[in-house]
């Protein structure tokens, strides 16, 4: 198994809070990782890092070996991540189409030169990226208008096109941040089919998730945050049991607050 | 070299007070108001309106005759500046800040021309110049006029900074800067506050436009253009959003320009000017006294 | 998988009717009427004033959508634009006056001086917010047109003037006003192809991506700052050309052309014509350009007039008068056959 990303001792504070501190993890190739903990633990802050939307304070990313720690977004991008949002980050005035393009940016296959001399070269390339546009919109189960823009589509849908333009990325790592939030039961087992089959073409998945049901069903390892620090990192079952993650969820036996979260 | 330092601290005392009013719309609704240095000149013409409709006025009441137009013209341009936000950029909050932009370049242009349109496209000067007795300190040539002007200017300062710091409107105000929809949660009636802000901004420039005037004794429809330019490089350097800092800022923009000019020719006054702008967006785009933000992704 | 996906049962969403003129108006054919139209004028009124008036309505149509690539494409606004005309303009001339060449041969010299200034004036400051970005652009504009009437190679305040023509064989001579528009249009023409067809390629997309939302592209491994600043440096180059005709046209320059009020007329041909479409931009450029010669009487008021619409477009409709379109063709062909074996992952 070839080792994809490696996230060693990640730290990252905000003034004086360390909304991550000290994150240790790793994903093989074609495994799927669910990161899960209590809202504000700190797990969207470290994809943030992990993407290079954030500087990291201290601590190392590593793809395929690679260091990739503080990078621009864009060049890890270009080295092999490809990542969701939280809050869909579509661009609502284009069209689904051109969404889904964004993701191929880095195939390149055409110039400025190209562009407007129309060459051959040129048109094959726009012909490619339809093309390819289309597949992935096929891939993710997409089923709507695809030539109008993205702002008159359903959350649903709008859903799906942030996959397929992730997918189009074609990248070994994918970083979904809470896939399944505002969809119902039957778009959550389709979610849970799409992540299988993307597993299958070989790309290895982070995810986000709130959802219990989902998380165990789905992830092969479970990392649990909270307060920016790792609690546990193991198989769904070792995870279950864990007392550090019962207490997290739960609250202790003598805590006022209980604050069940999730389905846990 | 002192003479420098006085007529650096003299403009800078003007690119304060517009400044301010730069700075702190920018720090309650994150917008860029280009028509800003055209309040300026708004104030100023409206002073020259004044003025001539009351007639001559004599020389020796010039100072009192000042302070009233003064107050006068900070009435109205103040009331300008409500209008203008209501109208213009209160429909667009939440839009795209490209659009917000292109609004203001719209009312700025409105101003300009529509002052041109009304009072002619030429120079006019401007009934009452101050006069008065040159003296010599410490090797600086300094007037009267001056020092009226800078305490007046200091006075304004002192009183807002007091207003900003003490009053409700005042907490109300930095509070909506640091989280306008937690200051609605909590009932502070935000409309009102930035409109309150506005009009003080605004009546601060109306003010540096009377004095202006009153001063250079010229008045045209484009003086404020390059002064919004010098005001917000003002409030940049001092750190835009943060009222000390635009104080700070103004001052300091004076002092550089006078040495630039002293050193490059009075030609390159404005290029320098601008080289400081970019030099400070730069490299430092809080400016002295803005804090770092991490922004949120 | 994908057998249950049929656009044909996809909700059909509000795309508006077409209209015969609405079809006209998005036909690609439009761009060959527009260039016959303009190219067929001369024929029906062709004095020294309005050559002169349609000539100069052509090189603002340049302008214009060398401005709609930073503006409409990109969303980086832009309010020193005219500089970049002021280094085409000034490079031309000097360059042709000092060597006494044609100012054909100074393209070179106008591209690598431009594609510089885009560079200068782009390199620190597309990484600021876009409203600084705005104000240092309108600052190097002023900055440009001191520096221009301050030095003598500028020829100071009054500029130069005795700019050769463009090209002299013989006696064919494209300085010849009739022969300056037609070759005005032609070249304009080519640059608004050239740009309309940029905003449909990669880079295009890369534009409007930025535009749209700068993490996710970034995400997307697009390097927002460089795709900036090429949409910076093209919007330069168009600039320079467009300083290239305006040099040969009036065989002089001086600093009072490159005053803010230029770049504001050009950024509000763009605004109002409809921002990233290069057909609404044309119009908004001609309109502009055109208007204030239609409506002599009024000139006192045309700037106040000029000033109030771009407020009230952008509180009533921002998107301009005819707005990028953002609709596309939904599916070419039958797809069902190539979506089968697609190898995917590296």
């Amino acid at each position: 198994m070839t080792v994809v990303l490696e996230v060693k001792n990640l730290q990252i504070a905000f003034g004086g809070v360390k909304a991550v501190d000290g994150l240790s993890f790793s994903v093989d190739a074609k495994e799927i990782i669910a990161v899960i903990g209590p809202n504000g633990a700190g797990k969207t802050s470290a994809f943030n890092c992990i993407t290079g939307f954030y500087k990291p304070s201290s601590g190392a990313v590593l793809l395929y070996g690679q260091n990739i720690t503080g990078k621009r977004p864009a060049d890890i991008a270009a080295a092999g991540v490809s990542r969701t949002f939280q809050n869909l980050r579509l661009f609502p005035d284009l069209t689904v189409l051109d969404n889904v393009r964004a993701g191929m940016h880095l195939y390149g296959g055409q110039n400025w030169l190209d562009a407007i001399l129309h060459t051959p070269r040129f048109k094959r390339s726009e012909a490619a990226y339809t093309e390819e546009a289309h597949h992935w919109l096929d891939f993710v189960g997409y089923s709507g208008a695809r030539g109008v823009p993205i702002r008159n589509l359903s959350y649903g849908q709008q859903k799906h096109v942030e996959i397929a333009r992730a997918l189009a990325r074609k990248s070994g790592l994918l970083l979904l941040d809470e896939p399944a939030a505002g969809l119902n039961y039957t778009e959550k087992r389709d979610l849970l089919d799409l992540c299988q089959r993307i597993r299958e073409l070989g790309t290895a998945i982070v995810l986000i998730e709130h959802d219990m049901g989902l998380v165990m069903e789905l992830s092969e390892r479970i990392v649990v945050m909270n307060f920016g620090k790792e609690i546990a990192d193991g198989t769904p079952a070792e995870v279950k049991a864990n007392p550090a993650v019962i207490e997290a969820y739960l609250g202790k036996d003598d805590d006022e607050e209980v604050s069940a979260r999730g389905d846990a | 070299m002192i003479q420098l330092i006085w007529d650096g601290l003299f403009v800078g005392s003007f690119y304060a007070l517009i400044a301010l009013g730069y700075s702190m719309v920018y720090g309650i609704i994150k917008l860029l108001n280009f028509a800003h240095g055209d309040i300026y000149m708004l104030g100023a013409f409206i002073g020259f309106a004044v003025l001539t409709s009351v007639g001559g006025i004599p020389a020796s009441l010039s100072i009192g005759a000042l302070l009233v137009v003064m107050l006068v013209s900070m009435l109205l341009t103040g009331t300008a500046g409500v209008l203008i936000e209501r109208l213009a950029y209160r429909p667009l909050r939440g839009a795209p800040r490209l659009a917000v932009l292109i609004t203001a370049v719209g009312v700025s242009f409105s101003l300009e021309y529509g002052i041109s349109a009304l009072a002619g496209p030429n120079p006019r000067a401007f009934p009452i110049r101050l006069e008065g007795n040159v003296f010599v300190l410490l090797g600086a040539r300094i007037s009267l006029p001056q020092i009226i002007l800078m305490l007046i200017a200091a006075m304004l300062m002192v009183l807002l900074n007091f207003y900003v710091e003490k009053t409700s409107t005042g907490r109300a105000m930095r509070a909506i800067s640091l989280d306008r929809n937690a200051s609605l949660l909590m009932g502070i009636n935000v409309n009102q506050v930035i409109s309150r802000t506005f009009f003080i901004g605004s009546a601060l420039a109306g003010a540096a436009g009377v004095m202006a005037g009153a001063y250079y004794g010229k008045i045209d429809f484009l003086m404020g253009f390059i002064i919004g330019l010098k005001a917000f490089t003002a409030a940049v350097i001092g750190g835009i959003g943060n009222i000390k800092g635009a104080m700070l800022g103004g001052l300091v923009l004076g002092f550089v320009e006078a040495f630039g000019a002293e050193w490059f020719g009075g030609q390159w006054r404005d290029v320098f000017a601008f080289a400081v702008l970019i030099l400070f967006l730069t490299l430092r785009p809080t400016g002295i006294l803005g804090q770092r933000v991490t922004e949120r992704v | 998988m994908s057998e249950n996906v049929d656009t044909t049962l996809a909700p059909r969403t509000t795309r508006p009717p077409a209209s015969p003129i609405s079809r006209l108006f998005e036909s690609k054919q439009l761009g060959w009427i527009a260039l016959a139209i303009a190219l067929l004028i001369p024929l029906l009124i062709a004095t020294p004033y309005s050559l002169n008036v349609m000539t100069t309505a052509a090189i603002f149509v340049l302008l214009a959508s060398g401005l709609n690539i930073v503006v409409g494409y990109c969303g980086l606004l832009d309010l020193g634009y005219i500089a970049f005309m002021a280094v085409g303009a000034y490079t031309a001339g000097i360059i042709a006056k000092a060597f006494d060449l044609p100012l054909i041969f100074t393209i070179p010299a106008v591209i690598i001086m431009t594609v510089l200034a885009g560079l200068i004036i782009g390199a620190p400051t597309l990484r600021l917010r876009s409203d600084y970005l705005a104000i240092v652009t309108l600052g190097f504009g002023e900055i440009t047109r001191i520096t221009a009437n301050n030095l003598s190679i500028t020829g100071g305040p009054s500029g130069i003037f005795g700019i050769p023509g463009l090209l002299k064989i013989g006696d064919f001579d494209l300085q010849e006003p009739a022969v300056f528009y037609y070759v005005t249009v032609l070249v304009v023409a080519a640059f608004v192809l050239a740009a309309a067809r940029l905003g449909k390629s990669r880079l295009g997309r890369a534009w409007r991506f930025v535009r749209e939302d700068e993490d996710a592209a970034e995400a997307m491994g697009i390097h927002t700052y460089k795709v900036k600043l090429m949409a910076y440096i093209f919007g330069a180059v168009w600039g320079g050309f467009g300083g290239i005709l305006f040099a040969a046209h009036l065989s002089a320059v001086s600093p009072q052309s490159f005053v803010f009020l230029q770049s504001a007329l050009v950024l509000m041909a763009v605004v109002l014509g409809g921002m990233g479409n290069m057909r609404g931009v044309v119009i908004g450029a001609l309109v502009i350009s055109l208007l204030p010669e239609l409506l002599r009487d009024l000139s006192t008021y045309r700037y106040l007039v000029f000033g109030l619409l771009l407020v009230v477009v952008m509180v009533f409709r921002p998107q301009g008068f005819w707005p990028a379109r953002g609709y596309e063709p939904e599916r070419m062909g039958d797809v069902s056959d190539r979506r089968l074996a697609k190898g995917t992952v590296r």
